[in-house]
């Protein structure tokens, strides 16, 4: 017979077990990419699959003269970020306002901004395609800055808002007792308490026009398109090249993936509007 | 005289601030601007939808715009891709909604349930498709996995001596349900989790002590828990789950057929390929309208929800 506590460790072991399986099993394809991003071309298409091979780093040098990768990765660095910047101007005095002076309305007009997110793209890409073409911002990158911080001004607004709700509003009278404006009260007091959670939006936004991939595709050729638009002309079978294009997947991927695991807890918070403590 | 209307506030912390005086004034004026520009990408486009929907407008054949009524309308309803598209698109949001919510459910109980070695790790290994950019994701698994003859899945249809599958060509629907639950489950697992995690270990420890066994402590205790995390959840992804394009785009094309054809790409197939401005127009249109029908049972259901606190 089995004491209790033999059964308790047991039953630790298989659920730990289980655990990791499932773990291996849905991170499998990531793993599976970064290897093949080391495999000769023959490796990779290899059948049975080579778990086991010499690893080359040609794939990675050979990726710039294939495709003028930095020119594509820069695209997307300066739409992410300028979008990412734009939008935490807006926002930051919107939930301010909101969080501290709330009305009636606030919390409608909150619910109608999280609604507009769910406004298909498509609904909109022919007005927004012509407008873009009749403004000569076709292949642009201004203009997928100006819509990436639109489609994510909702969710940003909504994250900043939770985050202030939690600040206690005795602070901010304190300070307007020493005669503060009120963007004195934004800049020096509320954005250096929430330092963690604009960073945790600012982060989310950043990784959400990153991977933004809708209007990338369609409004953009080549002089303006980031790496989503790059990894898409990937899949029309130019040939085989199956190691090189998982170099270049783990090259766009990498940077937002270590952000994200750095940044997991943090994000929780912001990304369930607070359902979530 | 601005402490009059500040004092009562320090009197009473918890209770929402009296918009009086000077207060109101920064409120509305700073909000104004997210309103206006949200206000702007939400109308500008919509009526001009509405406007060519209305008419007859291709890029192809330039001419007169002649107004022709609800006829874009009635040809994109009786197009033949209408009928599946709809389908796929419901079954697409329904599917991936089920998988993620009961799978992110049961993982993250799983992970709750003890205490074992590298559970952080397993964490971080089980949120990185979360990340990866939907391009990507549909191309690896296109070409690492479901590829009929290099894929991973080959070998292991091969190991057991069986056939291998085409999946992208025989299950097309079912294989971009796969694609687009593997990078939604986390997203489930990392709001689950971490609402597991809060749950009053106390109240668990008294409700094991009256005698309910893991099966009572599930249904009762964490299930009700987690209400508003999978509210948030089903709301979230339901806004993503409407207008998937980018993982059609990349492996099937909508095809073969119809057959993985959703909403999004078939009015893109009609808009930027066969230039049929007018009838894409009608297409987003009825597609705007499901969305809403859909935001408006989701909001009625969980808006409370999401903006009541606890």
């Amino acid at each position: 017979m089995m004491t209790l506590k033999q059964s308790r460790r047991l039953q630790s072991v298989l659920l730990g077990t289980l655990s990791w399986a499932i773990a291996a099993l849905v991170f499998f394809p990531i793993f599976w990419m970064v290897l093949t991003s080391f495999k000769t071309e023959i490796d990779a298409f290899a059948t049975p699959p080579q778990f086991i091979f010499t690893p080359t780093l040609e794939n990675y040098l050979h990726i710039q003269e294939r495709s003028d990768y930095f020119h594509f990765a820069w695209n997307s660095i300066l739409i992410s970020f300028s979008a990412t910047i734009l939008c935490l101007l807006i926002a930051v005095p919107a939930a301010y306002s909101m969080a501290f002076f709330e009305t009636k309305r606030t919390k409608s007009t909150l619910l109608w901004m999280l609604s507009t997110k769910m406004l298909p793209p498509v609904g909109v890409l022919m007005p927004i395609y012509l407008l873009a073409k009749m403004f000569g911002l076709l292949d642009t990158r201004f203009a997928l800055i100006v819509i990436y911080t639109l489609i994510n001004l909702p969710i940003v607004v909504w994250m900043i808002y939770t985050y202030f709700k939690d600040i206690p509003g005795e602070i901010l009278e304190a300070s307007r007792l020493d005669g503060a404006t009120t963007a004195q009260e934004i800049f020096r007091v509320l954005v250096p308490i929430c330092k963690g959670g604009l960073a945790s939006t600012a982060l989310l936004s950043l990784i959400l026009c990153w991977n933004e991939a809708f209007w990338s595709l369609n409004l953009t050729s080549s002089n303006a398109a980031p790496l989503t638009a790059l990894i898409a002309s990937y899949s029309s079978p130019e040939g085989l090249f199956w190691a090189k294009l998982s170099a270049v997947s783990t090259l766009a991927c990498a940077p937002i993936l270590i952000f994200g695991w750095i940044s997991q807890k943090q994000l929780v918070r912001g990304l369930s509007f607070g359902a979530v403590k | 005289m601005n402490t009059s209307a500040v004092n009562p506030r320090l009197v009473k912390p918890g209770e929402a601030p009296q918009a009086k005086g000077r207060l109101v004034k920064p409120g509305w004026f700073l909000v104004s601007p997210s309103v206006l520009l949200l206000l702007i990408w939400m109308i500008v486009p919509l009526g001009m939808t509405i406007y060519f929907s209305l008419i007859r407008y291709n890029l192809l054949s330039p001419g007169d715009n002649e107004f022709v009524g609800l006829e874009n309308f009635t040809y994109f309803i009786t197009d033949s891709g209408f009928i599946p598209g709809a389908t796929n698109t419901l079954l697409l949001v329904g599917s991936v909604l089920a998988i993620s919510v009961i799978l992110g459910v049961l993982i993250s109980a799983l992970l709750e349930a003890s205490e074992f070695f590298g559970r952080g790790i397993v964490r971080v290994l089980l949120i990185s498709p979360f990340f990866i950019m939907p391009t990507v994701s549909a191309l690896i698994w296109k070409n690492l996995i479901f590829h009929p003859v290099s894929g991973i899945l080959a070998a292991v249809w091969k190991l057991f001596g069986a056939q291998p599958v085409d999946w992208l060509a025989h299950f097309p629907l079912l294989s971009i349900i796969i694609i687009v639950s593997w990078q939604c489950l986390p997203f489930a697992i990392l709001i689950l989790m971490t609402a597991m995690q809060s749950l009053d270990q106390e109240q668990k420890e008294a409700a094991r002590l009256d005698g309910a066994g893991p099966q009572a402590i599930f249904w009762h205790l964490t299930l009700p828990h987690l209400a508003r995390p999978i509210a948030v959840v089903v709301m979230i992804e339901t806004i993503f789950l409407l207008s998937v394009f980018a993982e059609i785009f990349t492996t099937t094309n909508g095809g073969p057929g119809y057959a993985s054809t959703n909403l999004a790409y078939l009015i893109y197939n009609q808009a930027l390929l066969q230039f049929d401005v007018g009838m894409a127009s009608a297409g987003g249109l009825i597609a705007v309208v499901i969305a809403n029908i859909a935001a408006i049972i989701l909001i009625r259901m969980i808006g409370k929800n999401l903006t009541d606190k606890q």
